[in-house]
């Protein structure tokens, strides 16, 4: 026993790479839930207490938990219903429904996935129903026991619950709230959502139906927490295989967040944006650089990291176009800034070109219009330009206005990083007059 | 434990100039039987071979995989059958009529329940953009689907268009995002080489692709065109070594021979405007008949009836010169103009640059009568030629098709075009355009007169017998109309003058 034990602690570095690989991956890709939730203690608390009450008292609930994207909703909710189903008691009485706006699009799903999820298929057989209410009035109704004293409770979360405003009438928010105000059946209807300002969206009639009771997920992080937060992440825990592997990479990860340069990366996605989704998408960049041959995250990987996550898609877009189309772009940039950002058509811009040609052209060699017009088009399809709205389509294609998506920085940066680039196109595009 | 870069140097051999792309998306798949981010999204220009890449990765590597053309999927229903299909076998597919996507999940994990992926599977969309049409729940569900269907799956999406325009309103789970560049011309050269051909040396390929490149590299970009203009022109540039007339070392003969090809290809194959058939066709006759072959920019496929052709060119002119010039264009006796301040300010910016503007029947056909020789009745024929060149798009109505007391119209066609329909047989006449003086003249132009000369005619009120000479270097017109003995002209044009009398 002590013998295997000892072999199991000496893995080869290979093994405990793979094996660090395993661990965080699943933190960070799959969202494997934290043993606690994160600066989001009492709304754990709150929503805790609030669904045992439904699942042990036998109490109606409608609760919508708000937050940014990434901020740790689901996982709020994930966390507070394994608490939830590890008491004994509730786990052999609650009904859970699942349900996702992007999932069941409209309520007609909506009906059909919650009569799945309370296995009711074969009770509803082929019954035709007058109402939306009837329907589930029905399946709720199936809940209740042989003396139909009591019901079993149900717990509904809808995730993006926003999307379901859109059904028609609301019929099911309707009824779910409705269900949850009378004293019917005892459920608890829980919503996730990113909007603040999602009860404007409700009907009237839903919405006094609401309790109006919301948990907002926002944590009060500070940079030295956010710090800390990025170490826990990045650690291993306890029961690693390897002992001395585990304290080897936690001291290393202790020395990384001291790092002076690590400090300035992750201070400038804290000011970006301090969501858990966009740190783990740093780190897991951080961490898929990790090899055998280079067991250890090191700052120069979480600097690289950060380089990609942070580029500018419109600029390494921009560098692989070609010499027509960057001369198109820059007499662009030269017409919107003579008009104030009046959208044009490819006869002006052309016609600033063949400008540009006349002038001071030695390196750009004249092309056919039709030539120019593919770039056009081009440059279209990439939607670097985008034909103004209600512009009619009749109209010739040569005439119809456009707009630049492109910013002013942003085509001369590009122009600085574009390989070759002729220097009479350069100054072009930085001379004032086109 | 295998290390993931192991397969690099092989996959390096298999895609050349991508070793860095290689190296960090084996990097972000990580071991098979490991967790990938949920979504990642490749984006960079056409054939910079991010399909390619991607897919020999997933194949080489022996990872379950599934690769659906976005382009093809016309329906969910395809969609969603041939993810379902590829993944888990052909056995018990049971998708729905008109399946959502919450079929699609069930359905996904009622499968995956009964074969739990042992490795990632990955799902790659390719032209991921056309997502964004199909329902609007779709990209934001395949982009968080590992969370939906609870398995060890990641989605990749591949596109020519940055991430910025797919993200919806209000937002979604954002993807690993992952830039393509574009080959270097050093790159494109040494790819493009590799296709040489087995009965010329490898060198002599490389020198005509550099050629090549030269002429389109300012132009396009794009490895996948360049290849096929660089298959379709080879036997052209081995030509005059066929024939024994250079050698391969002769590279400035060579170079000779082929350029102005090259740059024909251009105006013509590389503009889709013939066929790579009607191109090699042409290019084995070409020494009988030279330049024959001009695309669709020639125009020389329009077959217009007579009074037709006079229409569209009124059209033209009706919708490009301001409707105040018409009395000085087309009118014999149209009074004295000032000669200053002739144009408006805000007609100075030319109807060139700003497109044509709509005019009603009326003008349309005064300017008709005024342009065409005969005397024409105002018939049913003509007003049917009208609409049918509504329906042949040379002309578009404004406003509603309903509108009968004065209906309005837009020339839809270029001067180009008017300019070839002009000249085509109407042998009296033809068009010549002064360059941005705003205004179209019908020159009298009697064959083999001089044609450099300055002088243009302007054919004076409908019907009149009178021609009045216009000098374009002086930009006037004179005041009192000539007698045709004696017209007012510049010196420059005098001669001309008396050379048609």
């Amino acid at each position: 026993m002590s013998k295997r034990k000892v072999k199991d602690q000496q893995l080869t570095v290979g093994q405990c790479v793979c094996q660090v690989h395993r661990i965080l991956r699943e933190r960070f890709c799959f969202q494997k839930l934290p043993s606690a939730p994160v600066g989001l203690e009492s709304q754990h608390k709150h929503l805790l207490e609030l669904l045992k009450r439904t699942a042990i008292h036998g109490e109606s609930n409608s609760v919508l938990i708000v937050g940014p994207r990434g901020a740790g909703k689901t996982m709020l909710l994930k966390s507070v219903l394994n608490e939830l189903l590890d008491v004994k008691e509730v786990k052999s009485n609650i009904l859970l429904v699942q349900l996702n706006g992007l999932l069941q699009t409209d309520d007609r799903i909506a009906l059909k996935e919650i009569t799945r999820q309370l296995n009711l298929e074969n009770v509803v057989g082929d019954k035709v129903f007058g109402s939306f209410a009837e329907n589930l009035a029905f399946l709720l109704e199936a809940l209740k026991k042989g003396d139909r004293s009591s019901s079993r409770p149900v717990l509904f979360t809808l995730d993006e619950f926003d999307l379901f405003t859109h059904h028609k009438n609301q019929t099911l928010l309707y009824n779910l709230f409705d269900i949850s105000q009378s004293a019917q059946t005892p459920v608890a209807v829980v919503g996730l959502t990113c909007r603040v300002d999602v009860l404007e969206l409700l009907e009237k009639r839903v919405k006094s139906r609401f309790s109006h009771r919301q948990i907002q997920a926002l944590s009060p992080m500070d940079f030295p927490q956010y710090v800390e937060l990025v170490q826990q992440q990045l650690s291993l825990p306890q029961e690693f295989p390897d002992g001395r592997f585990a304290h080897e990479w936690n001291n290393s990860v202790k020395a990384l967040c001291e790092d002076k340069s690590v400090e300035d990366v992750l201070r400038k996605h804290f000011n970006l944006s301090k969501d858990f989704r966009s740190l783990h998408m740093l780190l897991f960049l951080a961490l898929s650089c990790v090899t055998p041959s280079n067991p250890t995250i090191k700052p120069s990987l979480l600097l690289e990291a950060s380089r990609l996550c942070t580029m500018d898609c419109k600029a390494n877009m921009l560098h692989g176009l070609s010499i027509l189309e960057l001369c198109l772009i820059i007499a662009m940039k030269h017409l919107n800034d003579h008009y104030q950002d009046e959208p044009f058509n490819f006869e002006m811009v052309y016609n600033e070109f063949k400008k540009f040609l006349q002038r001071k052209s030695h390196s750009v060699h004249s092309f056919e219009k039709p030539v120019v017009i593919k770039a056009f088009e081009h440059l279209q399809q990439l939607e670097l330009i985008r034909p103004v709205d209600g512009s009619a389509s009749r109209t010739q294609k040569e005439y119809q206005l456009m707009k630049l998506l492109l910013d002013h920085t942003q085509v001369m940066e590009a122009l600085q990083r574009y390989p070759q680039c002729p220097t009479d196109v350069k100054q072009w595009a930085t001379s004032a007059f086109g | 434990m295998p290390d993931q870069l192991e397969h690099l140097p092989r996959l390096t051999h298999l895609l050349p100039c991508r070793e860095a792309q290689i190296k960090t998306l084996l990097l972000l798949l990580g071991e098979p039987e490991h967790y990938s981010y949920p979504s990642i999204f490749i984006y960079g220009h056409r054939a910079s071979g991010k399909s390619h890449v991607t897919l020999t990765l997933l194949k080489e590597l022996k990872m379950p995989h599934v690769v659906v053309n976005c382009v093809e999927c016309v329906s969910l229903g395809l969609l969603f059958e041939h993810v379902l299909l590829s993944l888990f076998g052909s056995s018990h597919t049971s998708l729905p009529r008109g399946p959502s996507l919450s079929d699609f999940v069930r359905l996904y994990r009622q499968l995956c329940s009964e074969d739990p992926a042992k490795q990632t599977r990955y799902i790659v969309l390719d032209h991921a953009e056309l997502l964004r049409d199909m329902s609007a729940n779709l990209l934001p569900g395949f982009l968080r689907l590992q969370e939906l269907v609870e398995d060890n799956v990641t989605v990749i999406f591949l596109s020519e268009i940055v991430w910025d325009k797919f993200r919806p309103n209000t937002g979604c789970f954002e993807p690993l995002l992952l830039h393509f560049p574009d080959y270097s011309k050093v790159e494109l050269q040494q790819i493009l080489a590799q296709d040489s051909c087995p009965s010329y040396s490898p060198e002599l390929y490389s020198s005509y692709i550099s050629i090549l490149l030269g002429v389109f590299y300012s132009v396009c970009r794009d490895l996948r065109e360049l290849r096929h203009l660089a298959a379709l022109n080879f036997p052209k540039f081995c030509e005059p070594l066929e024939k024994g007339e250079a050698k391969e070392s002769d590279a400035h003969k060579l170079w000779r021979n082929i350029e102005p090809h090259l740059k024909k290809a251009m105006q013509t194959v590389y503009l889709r405007e013939v066929s790579s058939v009607q191109w090699e066709e042409q290019q084995q006759k070409e020494e009988k008949e030279v330049g024959e072959l001009r695309g669709l920019s020639a125009y020389t496929h329009v077959e217009l009836p007579y009074y037709s052709k006079f229409l569209l060119i009124a059209a033209y002119l009706a919708s490009y010169n301001p409707a105040r010039t018409d009395r000085r264009f087309f009118l014999k006796n149209h009074g004295r103009i000032k000669k200053t301040n002739f144009l408006k300010k805000h007609e100075k910016t030319s109807n060139h640059l700003l497109g044509p503007k709509p005019f009603p029947l009326d003008r349309l056909l005064a300017i008709f009568y005024s342009v065409v020789d005969s005397r024409v009745a105002p018939t049913a024929s003509i007003f049917s030629q009208i609409s049918s060149l509504v329906t042949l798009q040379l002309l578009t109505q404004v406003g509603h098709d309903d509108q009968l007391d004065s209906p309005k119209y837009k020339c839809a066609v270029s001067l180009g075009f008017v300019r070839a329909i002009a000249s085509d047989d109407l042998h009296q006449h033809a068009l010549r355009w002064t360059a941005d003086h705003r205004t179209l003249h019908l020159r009298h132009h009697p064959v083999g007169s001089h044609p450099t000369s300055c002088c243009l005619w302007v054919r004076c009120g409908p019907r009149a017998a009178v021609w009045e000479p216009v000098c374009v270097q002086r930009r006037g017109i004179p005041r009192q109309p000539p007698a045709l003995d004696q017209p007012q002209l510049c010196v420059d044009c005098a001669p001309a003058w008396h050379w048609l009398r």
